[in-house]
């Protein structure tokens, strides 16, 4: 599945990256409201929810390479953050659901957790 | 492949949030430039990371060195902040004196120190109340 057809699932609302949706594919999601969870835990290639909106999680994104992030609940971040991903060319999206149906609707789609597909992990 | 002698200094400024990050950064992009593993770059990045937001959170800020040579990686994080009185505590997972304001952003998980541990094949801190901390990070190539 692509990040189009994500945001068709979860009804977002796409706040840049609009030209990439359908190139990128997505295989793992996280979701998580700490950073040093996401670090820790997450693999790249990843696709993030979360109801963090700082520039922090972009950097997060930056260091660690997800493949997107989608901002729950419908809590949109500044223009400075999307400016920041527009630079990285990293696609963000918004919706309305909560973080945990989002989980669901994403899971039941198809799409596993980070833990599911250990490849490589240290530690 | 010369690694030898290659080094890196980078200031880190305290409590500058909109500018943290952009010394692990910098030292990522630094060490994808040299053709080093990614799988390796990325532990490197993490623990970097953890290490200087952890200057600007708890510290006044300090700097980063890096130094690639033949046997490793070694990042360096340096600072002359208040210093870590306890540091079997701080290196606990969960552990964390994080004020509100700084938990709101998603830090103050006690993670950092403990997922340094993981990522570098080797650490050490040295942590002077009042004066400061050096934490020192070794990464080898061959795992
Ligand atoms: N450079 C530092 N100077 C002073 N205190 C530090 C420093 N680094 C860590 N500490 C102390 O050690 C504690 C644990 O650090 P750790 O990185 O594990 O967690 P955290 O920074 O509080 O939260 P997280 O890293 O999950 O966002 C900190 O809360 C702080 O009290
Ligand atoms: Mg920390």
């Amino acid at each position: 599945m692509n990040l189009k057809d994500v945001q068709r699932l979860l009804q977002a609302e796409v706040l840049t990256g609009e030209e990439l949706l359908d190139r990128i594919e997505i295989e793992m999601v996280c979701g998580s409201d700490l950073i040093s969870d996401v670090l820790a835990f997450t693999k790249e290639k990843t696709l993030l929810l979360t109801g963090l909106t700082n520039p922090q999680i972009i950097r997060t994104a930056e260091m660690i390479e997800l493949s997107g992030i989608v901002f729950v609940r419908g809590k949109k971040p500044g223009d400075d953050v999307i400016k920041l991903a527009e630079e990285h060319h990293f696609p963000l999206l918004l919706t309305k659901f909560p973080l945990y149906e989002t989980c669901g609707i994403l899971y039941s789609a198809g799409l596993k957790g980070c833990s599911e597909l250990d490849t490589v992990g240290r530690g | 492949m010369d690694r030898a002698g290659m080094s890196l200094e980078i200031p880190v400024e305290g409590n500058n949030f909109s500018a943290a990050g952009e010394a692990a950064s910098r030292v990522k992009k630094t060490l994808l430039r040299l053709g080093i593993d990614s799988q390796l770059v990325r532990r490197v990045a993490i623990a970097t990371y953890e290490a200087e937001m952890n200057m600007v959170i708890h510290s006044d800020g300090g700097k980063i060195i890096l130094q690639v040579d033949e046997e490793e990686i070694k990042v360096q994080a340096v600072d002359q902040g208040r210093g870590i009185s306890d540091l079997e505590l701080a290196m606990k997972e969960g552990y964390s004196t994080a004020p509100d304001e700084v938990r709101e952003m998603g830090f103050g998980a006690g993670m950092g120190l403990p997922n340094i541990k993981k990522c570098a094949d080797r650490l050490e801190i040295k942590s002077v109340v009042n004066e400061g901390t050096t934490v020192v990070m070794g990464f080898k190539y061959q795992p």
